[in-house]
């Protein structure tokens, strides 16, 4: 092998693993891609179950859940450059009831990778007054209110022994968009910036998350339903709303 | 010559004009249903964005109105509530009547010119003309069924799925499609032709007692009741009880300055009516006029118009009364109230 043919191999080898590199490291944006939204349902660490399950809030009433929906709306990725990608309609209503909508696919998201997620807990203003919606914000499935207009955005309902309510009840339907009974909160949470959020065209990545459906209940205000076990807006809903702010949502773990 | 050609073209073009006026004036006795903004009112707030309206869709809305199958029990309508000779309220009752010969706690409001407003009930509950319906529909002493229930009807009674491809182009019936039928009709509901709007319009005049009843009317009513709408859409206590049962706006506001305080509610078409007041108190104009005049309660909450220089109320003669009333019935459309167009049959 002669100089001239060295040369032409170091070049051909420099050339195939640069352009490997480069394949590895190098994200297409023009390409779009698919990640899996997960909820899991808990109360205060152990699994949520409808119905058959007693639990006990944080001033030691038993309780247990025949209802459990929330609304997670207008989502937001940040990739590591800082620019941050709205997913346009991103309406989603999960329903302890119905196993399947605790799984859901956001699809045609730009490639890159995220590092940050944010998202509003149950429906932003403008959809709340903008007329008869269709899909997850359609008024059919029980989520929307008629004597006040407007999504419920978290739903739960139950029983307590310690209920002053008729049938020993639990309803907690916290909406309501106007100050000061506004209950529209928004969560955000980083990502590990060792493993970001990595969208890619053939990749299905999957954000797991954990719901904690004891926050409502615990926090700044610990509630007992001795004394509230009934709202449908208004003060009472924002106790609940403020105290489900940063309890109802905690990031888990992404599977790339 | 040039000047003459210039002549020429504009004479020309301006009989085009006119053939082009001619034709618009034409087209409504097509029947194609329009919404025309009135030249004497403002700007509606429901614009049919996202919800065009057409013959079919519009046809297919008076046809939900109509029917009294949406209801739990198949005996109530919408139009059961929202007579159309009574200017789309319900004659004679005080309160709604639902299913299982059910009372509602309010008397049902007028059904015209709902594309001007905000906010719709006699507490502003509702914030969208499109979803007002649901709750007729599910108050369990108006119609007493759901959506879900309804949907589910409409997709399996014929003809309904071919009346909703024919106005949204998808013969699946959903909730949002049957709303927007429904607001296609509500919201194509003018009515901006009684005498009065002739006499803005200077196509005729009032007569001399209606005159004066629209002085008075201006110096006494319209601060609340606002041209042209006859409704300033506010809320406001005006003085029916010490102490409201009915907590009205509060119940959606929650505020304490809000008890007791109700929707000012139109007065065209008021003639026809009648019972008045948000619980139908009042059968007759000469009692709500009379309440003014001696029946206003010290209410902590009532409008300052109503105890000026530490008077209740705003003192009417007789006189007064009867002049007012002449110029109240000059708010009634007659041609809206027997336009075939929204009629049953």
């Amino acid at each position: 092998m002669n100089i001239k043919n060295i040369s032409i191999a170091i070049v051909a080898i420099l050339t195939i693993a640069f352009t490997s590199c480069k394949k590895d490291e190098t994200i297409n944006t023009a390409e779009k891609g698919t990640f899996t939204l997960e909820f899991e349902n808990q109360i205060n660490g152990v699994p949520l179950v409808l119905n058959t399950q007693n639990y006990t809030n944080a001033t030691g009433e038993s309780f247990n859940i025949s209802t459990f929906k929330y609304y997670v709306s207008n989502i937001k990725l940040t990739k590591t450059d800082g620019s941050i990608y709205a997913i346009p309609e991103s309406y989603i209503l999960m329903d302890a009831a119905k196993p399947s909508s605790l799984l859901n696919n956001l699809k045609d998201i730009p490639a890159g990778d995220y590092t940050k997620i944010a998202f509003t807990i149950g429906v932003d203003k403008e959809r709340n007054l903008a007329g008869a919606q269709t899909g997850a914000l359609d008024p059919a499935l029980g989520m929307f209110w008629t004597w006040n207009s407007g999504y419920i955005f978290v739903k739960f309902e139950g029983t307590s022994p310690q209920s002053t309510a008729t049938d020993k009840s639990l309803t907690f339907h916290i909406g309501g968009i106007v100050d000061p009974n506004n209950t529209i909160r928004t969560f955000s949470t980083d990502f590990s910036t060792g493993n970001p959020l990595r969208i890619r065209a053939d990749k299905n990545p999957q954000v797991h998350f954990v719901v904690n459906a004891g926050s409502l209940f615990k926090g700044k205000q610990n509630i007992s339903f001795a004394q509230l076990n009934f709202t449908m807006g208004g003060a009472n809903s924002v106790i609940v709303a403020d105290n489900y702010v940063n309890g109802l949502f905690e990031f888990e773990h992404i599977h790339n | 010559m040039r000047h003459l050609k210039i002549y020429l073209i504009l004479i020309a073009s301006m009989g085009m004009l006119y053939a082009c006026s001619k034709t618009e004036i034409v087209k409504p006795q097509t029947e194609e249903i329009r919404f025309v903004v009135p030249t004497n009112f403002p700007d509606a707030v429901y614009k049919f964005d996202g919800n065009i309206l057409t013959n079919n869709g519009f046809a297919l809305g008076k046809k939900l109105f109509y029917d009294a199958r949406l209801s739990a029990d198949k005996s109530i309508s919408c139009g059961s509530c929202h007579q159309q000779f009574a200017g789309f309220a319900n004659l004679d009752h005080k309160v709604s009547h639902g299913v299982n010969n059910c009372l509602g706690k309010r008397n049902a409001p007028v059904l015209f010119n709902l594309a001007w407003q905000r906010e719709f009930f006699w507490d502003g509950g509702a914030k969208n003309l499109e979803i007002v319906p649901i709750n007729a529909i599910t108050d369990v002493c108006e119609m007493g069924s759901d959506l879900n229930t309804i949907v589910t009807f409409l997709n399996n009674t014929a003809p309904y799925p071919s009346l909703f491809k024919d106005a949204f182009g998808s013969a699946t019936v959903n909730s949002q499609n049957l709303l927007k039928a429904l607001t296609q009709f509500t919201a194509a509901m003018v009515s901006a032709n009684s005498k009065y709007d002739k006499v803005m319009r200077k196509e005729t005049v009032f007569t001399t007692e209606e005159q004066q009843g629209y002085q008075l009317f201006k110096d006494k009513c319209a601060n609340c009741h606002t041209e042209p709408l006859f409704t300033n859409l506010n809320y406001i206590n005006n003085g029916l009880d010490l102490n409201s049962v009915d907590e009205g706006r509060k119940t959606i506001t929650d505020l304490v300055s809000d008890k007791g305080k109700f929707r000012v509610p139109t007065l065209r078409n008021i003639e026809l009516s009648s019972p008045y007041m948000h619980d139908g108190r009042f059968n007759t104009l000469e009692k709500v006029l009379e309440h003014y005049n001696a029946g206003v309660q010290a209410n902590e909450n009532l409008d300052v118009s109503l105890s000026k220089n530490s008077q209740l109320g705003i003192p009417l003669s007789n006189i007064q009364k009867q002049q007012i009333t002449s110029f109240l019935k000059t708010l009634t459309d007659d041609e809206f109230i027997k336009n075939k167009i929204f009629s049953e049959n």
